[in-house]
């Protein structure tokens, strides 16, 4: 089963998410939760600048080779005993990982925070088999009891409030005690542990995202705060690691300097309270670690982005920078956005992924402020990727015909300076007709998604570019009148030395 | 001639097409500005910078307004608009329009190293350090978003207007944070824009500030009409209004004054 979209109709989500108190307050922790830790953190370490260009040229060289260093990745995991699956689309995804799943026998399957299986829908096709999945993150957790989609790429329930929660948490956990508190943040936290803590024993399979994958040693890494991740990807018979193509890196040293910029671009931490790498199943004299070890690598409309106008996007590495400063997204949160990434980078991204005609809202819905590649660790020009969606959509004749024919008609005028001037003119002069001496009109035809929500200022009666040459034409006649002037004076004077002298 | 202006630089005003057709003070504030600074100013005959056509996806229109204002303002030593939107686009945008073209780009990169915002022209060109002014009052700054992030200008207007005697500047939370305007965007997603430009206004008001200045007509308006709607008591002016002497002029959307008042 795949994920539903629900981005066409972006205009409306984005209007019921303005609407919804409780989400309104809940986006505020967006701000207080994200911007101002990072930018401490970023002011305190100098290099961190130079990160960024660092961290953009490793993933550059590694698009560049992308191939060879997935060849070897393969490799690598190969030799320490683990299984490596490739998989060109989000179907064929889910098919390997059911597959692992089945000949486990696995009922129930712990999961660490993975975008990549909410790309591919996996938790649906897992239930739809029979196979209880199971989210260890709090946040995912929590959206699963409300079967909800992740609002944000690593804070997945930031559009909820602690009262929601412990709602949830109270219609689920029945056999809890009713009368228990769960005012604290912490309370709740407790209790997801306790819940969890049955279900990561339980679990005949773990599946985990990465953050990166290690041509150089084959190691998959994962970067958590909840430690759910660990319990997830070592107690069960299997770990599986589902991953996207372009989160291969060479070396371990090309981790370790990402990582300077990745947790501190995303939750303002210096590192991640885990940073933890996996290499293939339990050895013989490991003391713990899961039998077997799989990756599943997705592709699912990657490659076809490697070699277009939009590969600069495959450097992302899924921080939230972008959604934390971006102001359409702190407006309106991520569900608006109708599919699996929101913000900035989800505008870029799920165009690729899902197409521009069910996705061009997104690139659409931004005002070019350019906070976000401002913030972006890895240096991703997003507005100019969200314009490249936007000239797609232009050429396909896909942008509304209102849009289309506003544009040229526009383009028609400003195309002739003459004419353009001469039918500005009119119109300004006719607008302040119009509005009279008020200074401002509340309401304009054709212009009511301006007035509905603030006044227009009423123009000047003459553009710039008429008052201007009408100053220069009276510059030019007082020159020419005060030359005159002086002619006459001259040639007066001239007259009297003339008469004078005779 | 050359004896009497060899020093001084001639400046093509590209005016931006708001302040053509809106605002026409905002022109002159600005020529006011350069020609104090020692710059003789002209207005070539001039329409729009491309942005709206470009920022639709529209790059064969932009392309052919690119052509026009490059040939219209190649001949100045600067070219100088009242706006860092405009200014940016001409200085980072034009260039990828006339990718792979040789000829062109030697033009459009010419053409780029001598375009500045009105301001930034003023405070890193032509060196101006100060402003002899008089202003009583406490005013808040909005750093518009291509001037702030695609120009870097943020500390220029807030010199000039420091050393203006009696102006006190009360900056306003997250004035860096774009006002919801977006050239298209306010009218495509008005709920959106208009929800982005509330929080603004309140941010502004929140300062006690009575008079909001920015550098960019297009955020100027959203701002005004949105304080205006909501019955905030701020006026607000573009920049160089408030450099150049102009206060006496009504702000943005304000009633023209009656003689003599």
């Amino acid at each position: 089963m795949s994920v539903p979209i629900t981005s066409p109709q972006f205009k409306g989500n984005a209007k019921a998410a303005l609407k919804d108190v409780q989400l309104q307050r809940a986006l505020g922790k967006v701000e207080s939760g994200f911007i101002g830790k990072r930018a401490q953190v970023a002011a305190r370490l100098p290099e961190f600048e130079q990160l960024r260009d660092l961290a953009r040229d490793i993933k550059d060289h590694t698009l560049a080779h992308l191939d060879l260093y997935l060849e070897a990745y393969e490799a690598r995991v190969k030799e320490s005993g683990g299984h490596v699956h490739w998989a060109a689309t989000a179907e064929d995804a889910r098919k390997i990982i059911l597959d692992i799943c089945k000949r486990l026998e696995a009922k129930t399957v712990t999961k660490g925070k993975s975008m990549i299986a909410e790309e591919i829908g996996l938790n649906a096709h897992l239930s739809e088999a029979g196979i209880v999945p199971i989210e260890t993150d709090l946040g995912e957790y929590i959206i699963q009891l409300r079967d909800e989609a992740p609002s944000h790429i690593i804070a997945p329930a930031i559009h909820l409030n602690k009262e929601q929660i412990e709602a949830d948490f109270r219609r689920v956990h029945t056999d809890l005690p009713p009368e228990r508190n769960l005012d604290e943040p912490a309370s709740l936290m407790a209790e997801a542990r306790a819940v969890l803590r049955e279900k990561f024993l339980a679990a005949d399979v773990g599946i985990t995202g990465a953050n990166f994958l290690i041509a150089e040693t084959g190691t998959s890494v994962i970067v958590t705060n909840e430690g759910n991740g660990d319990l997830t990807q070592t107690l069960p018979k299997a770990h599986v690691v589902l991953a996207s193509i372009e989160k291969v890196v060479p070396t371990l040293e090309d981790v370790s300097t990402i990582l300077r910029v990745l947790a501190r671009s995303a939750t303002g931490q210096e590192i991640s309270v885990y940073t933890t790498f996996s290499t293939g199943p339990r050895r013989a004299d490991d003391p713990d670690g899961p039998g077997e070890y799989h990756v599943v690598l997705l592709d699912n409309g990657r490659s076809s982005m490697l070699s277009g106008q939009f590969r600069e996007m495959l450097r992302c590495i899924r921080c939230g920078a972008c959604m934390n400063h971006c102001p359409v997204y702190g407006a309106v949160g991520g569900h608006a956005y109708g599919w699996v990434y929101p913000g900035p980078m989800g505008a870029v991204l799920t165009p690729s992924l899902i197409g521009v005609d069910k996705a061009g809202h997104l690139p659409n819905a931004s005002t070019f402020c350019g906070r976000c590649e401002e913030v972006c660790p890895v240096r991703i020009p997003l507005p100019k990727l969200m314009r490249h969606w936007r000239e797609r959509e232009f050429e396909r004749h896909l942008s509304p015909a209102t849009v289309r024919t506003g544009l040229g008609f526009w383009a028609f005028f400003a195309r002739r300076p003459r004419l353009y001037r001469w039918a500005t003119q009119r119109a300004m002069r006719f607008l302040a007709l119009f509005g009279g001496n008020r200074g401002r009109m509340h309401w304009l035809p054709f212009a009511g998604g301006w007035t509905r929500h603030r006044d227009f200022p009423i123009p000047e009666r003459e553009t710039f570019q008429v008052q201007w040459a009408k100053r220069k034409k009276a510059e030019a006649k007082a020159v020419a009148e005060a030359d005159a002037n002086a002619r006459r004076a001259a040639e007066a004077a001239a007259k009297d030395k003339a008469e004078a002298a005779q | 001639m050359a004896a009497e202006t060899g020093s001084r630089p001639r400046v093509g005003l590209f005016v931006t097409c708001l302040v053509d057709l809106i605002r026409p003070k905002i022109g002159f504030a600005s020529v006011k500005l350069l020609e104090d600074a020692g710059c003789d100013v002209e207005v070539p005959s001039q329409t729009c910078c491309g942005q709206p056509a470009f920022n639709s996806g529209d790059r064969r229109t932009t392309r052919a307004i690119a052509e026009k204002v490059i040939k219209t303002f190649e001949a100045y030593d600067y070219v100088v608009a009242p706006s860092g939107s405009c200014a940016g686009m001409i200085k980072l945008h034009y260039p990828e329009l006339f990718a792979g073209e040789p000829e062109w780009l030697r033009r459009v990169d010419a053409l780029c190293a001598r375009t500045h915002e009105l301001v930034s022209f003023l405070v890193d060109v032509m060196k101006v350090e100060r402003v002899d002014l008089l202003y009583d009052g406490t005013v808040t700054y909005h750093d518009a978003c291509s001037g702030l992030r695609e120009l870097g200008i943020k500390a220029q207007p807030r010199k000039l207007l420091n050393s203006i005697a009696g102006l006190h500047i009360a900056e306003m939370k997250d004035a860096d944070v774009c006002c919801g305007f977006g050239g298209t965007f306010c009218v495509k997603y008005p709920e959106v824009s208009n929800a982005i430009v509330e929080k603004k206004a309140q941010n502004i008001a929140a300062t006690g500030a009575l008079t909001l200045l920015a550098g960019d007509l297009g955020c100027l308006m959203n701002m005004a009409g949105k304080l205006q709607r909501l019955g905030k008591p701020v006026v607000a002016r573009h920049v160089a209004e408030l450099l150049a002497g102009m206060t006496n002029e009504p702000a943005i959307g304000e009633k023209p004054k009656v003689n003599g008042q």
